[in-house]
């Protein structure tokens, strides 16, 4: 199918991004990667009257290293994320988590800051992002604020994000040294949305784990340093604390016994990793 | 800050596998249309129009990527390569020889995307193993062939590209 007709906005910077963000109100969508909103366009679950291109905003597409974060900007593909020549060693976690996302094919184009704005509970990064304790950086024409990762998504495909704002950076925190990080999932083909997806950050003194695709949003644990049938107790826990659905994909049992087993394999990944 | 209004046709300008083109594309027309029905470059297929088959990929100033999810204003400016520009004088590439070889296509359908998608790849990944180009190839779809042929199509191909560029 075809999108509905639109007017096309293509801002020369931030600013006159938030001006028409601020002008259109609740009938424009920024297009960042096109990766999500053109199939929706395309098969009409949306219909917006406007379109801000934002894809190629002059000088958003930085990834700048802060020391305790990486930063990444709104225009930063996710490819070019995963070609970041330090991204393994300062943030093992999305090294691991970015390979999953998609294909070559669309992370070429999709953005990082599209994807934590748009808040898929099985994708891969908003997963990282809150395993990870990050930050998001909003900003509209009456300014800018950073929320904790916690505080941004609040739900299914839903965010703090008001209309007049733009997800304006992304804040990843980096490798503590001495941790393990582990990220895995399953997925019926490489490259399709995890069925389930696990984080996990291994410390000398306890593990913290992150589960995506089964609850409504990424959810979070931390642990003391568990193993053997205490471990699986917990996973256990976890496993029915999430509420799983039986869907098309998978399930309700078949999430569980993913979280239960996935879960395993990762934190043993992840405290492997230590150094 | 360039505004396109909704009711009109806007020119769109860009560079064709080399050669300046131009047409003509309301903010909605896809790349993909835009290519087929104002270019006339019916080699790039359509077949989900949602980034799911990949059939539509064609290269945008070097990266593969999915016709049916890029606007044809976006390309305006840009560079786009599509499977018309792989062979030269009437011949076929090295990787579409490789692909007649290996029977790596029955009805073609899928061909052009894998095809645009395997020549971006491959200059960054010059000497992929088995896994690697199976992962790349999860972004694309074929009903014909049960991928083995593709897979030794490209790894046939990149290895006499690492030959040719000597020891
Ligand atoms: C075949 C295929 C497979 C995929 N597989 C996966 C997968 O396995 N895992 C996964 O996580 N994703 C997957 N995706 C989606 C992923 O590719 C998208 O890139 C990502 O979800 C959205 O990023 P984008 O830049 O493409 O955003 P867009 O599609 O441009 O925008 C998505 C939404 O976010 C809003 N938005 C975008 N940028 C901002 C911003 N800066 N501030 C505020 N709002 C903004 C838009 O208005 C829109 O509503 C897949 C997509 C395809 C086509
Ligand atoms: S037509 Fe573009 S991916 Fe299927
Ligand atoms: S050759 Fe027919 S779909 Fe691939």
């Amino acid at each position: 199918m075809k999108p509905a007709l639109f007017d096309y906005l293509r801002p020369d910077d931030e600013e006159e991004v938030l001006e028409a963000l601020a002008e259109a109100g609740d009938d424009a969508r920024l297009l960042a990667g096109g990766q999500t909103l053109m199939p929706m366009l395309n098969m009409r679950l949306v219909e917006p009257a406007v379109l801000i291109d934002i894809s190629r905003l002059p000088g958003r597409a930085e990834i700048e290293d802060n020391g305790n974060f990486i930063e990444v900007g709104e225009t930063v593909t996710q490819a070019s994320l995963e070609s970041w020549p330090t991204l393994a060693e300062r943030t093992p976690l999305l090294a691991q988590a970015l390979p999953l996302l998609g294909h070559v094919q669309t992370r070429s184009r999709g953005t990082v800051c599209g994807s934590i704005a748009f808040a898929d509970p099985s994708a891969e990064l908003p997963l990282c992002l809150a395993t990870l304790g990050g930050e998001v950086v909003l900003r509209s024409r009456s300014g800018t604020r950073t929320l904790p990762a916690a505080e941004f998504q609040t739900g299914m495909l839903s965010t703090a994000c008001r209309e007049d704002e733009m997800v304006a950076a992304v804040r990843f925190p980096t490798a503590e040294p001495g941790a393990g990080y582990a990220f895995t999932e399953f997925a019926r083909r490489h490259g399709d949305f995890a069925v389930v997806a696990i984080a996990a950050i291994a410390r000398a003194n306890g593990i913290r784990i992150g589960v995506g695709g089964v609850a409504e949003q990424p959810v979070v644990r931390d642990w003391p340093l568990l193993a053997g049938s205490a471990l699986d107790d917990a996973l256990n826990a976890l496993a029915w604390s999430l509420d799983a659905a039986d869907d098309v994909h998978a399930s309700a049992r078949y999430r569980r016994e993913l979280v239960r087993r996935l879960g395993k394999q990762t934190v043993a990944a992840a405290l492997e990793a230590r150094l | 800050m360039k505004r396109l209004d909704r009711e009109s046709r806007h020119r769109v300008a860009l560079t064709l596998n080399g050669r300046e083109a131009n047409g003509w594309a309301e903010p909605r027309m896809l790349l993909s249309d835009f290519l087929r029905h104002e270019l006339g470059a019916t080699g790039t297929h359509v077949g989900c129009e949602h980034g799911v088959c990949g059939a539509c990929t064609v290269r945008l100033d070097g990266a593969p990527v999915r016709a049916c999810l890029t606007l044809a204003v976006q390309a305006d400016g840009r560079r786009v390569d599509t499977v018309e520009g792989l062979a030269s004088n009437g011949e076929l590439n090295d990787l579409q020889k490789a692909f007649r070889r290996h029977h790596a296509l029955q009805c073609g359908f899928c061909t052009a995307g894998i095809l645009m998608s395997l020549d971006a790849w491959l200059e960054s990944n010059p000497a992929p193993d088995e896994g690697e180009v199976r992962a790349l190839l999860s972004g694309h779809l074929c009903r014909c062939t049960g991928y083995t042929g593709i897979v030794a199509a490209a790894l046939d191909a990149a290895e006499a590209r690492r030959r040719e560029d000597g020891p």
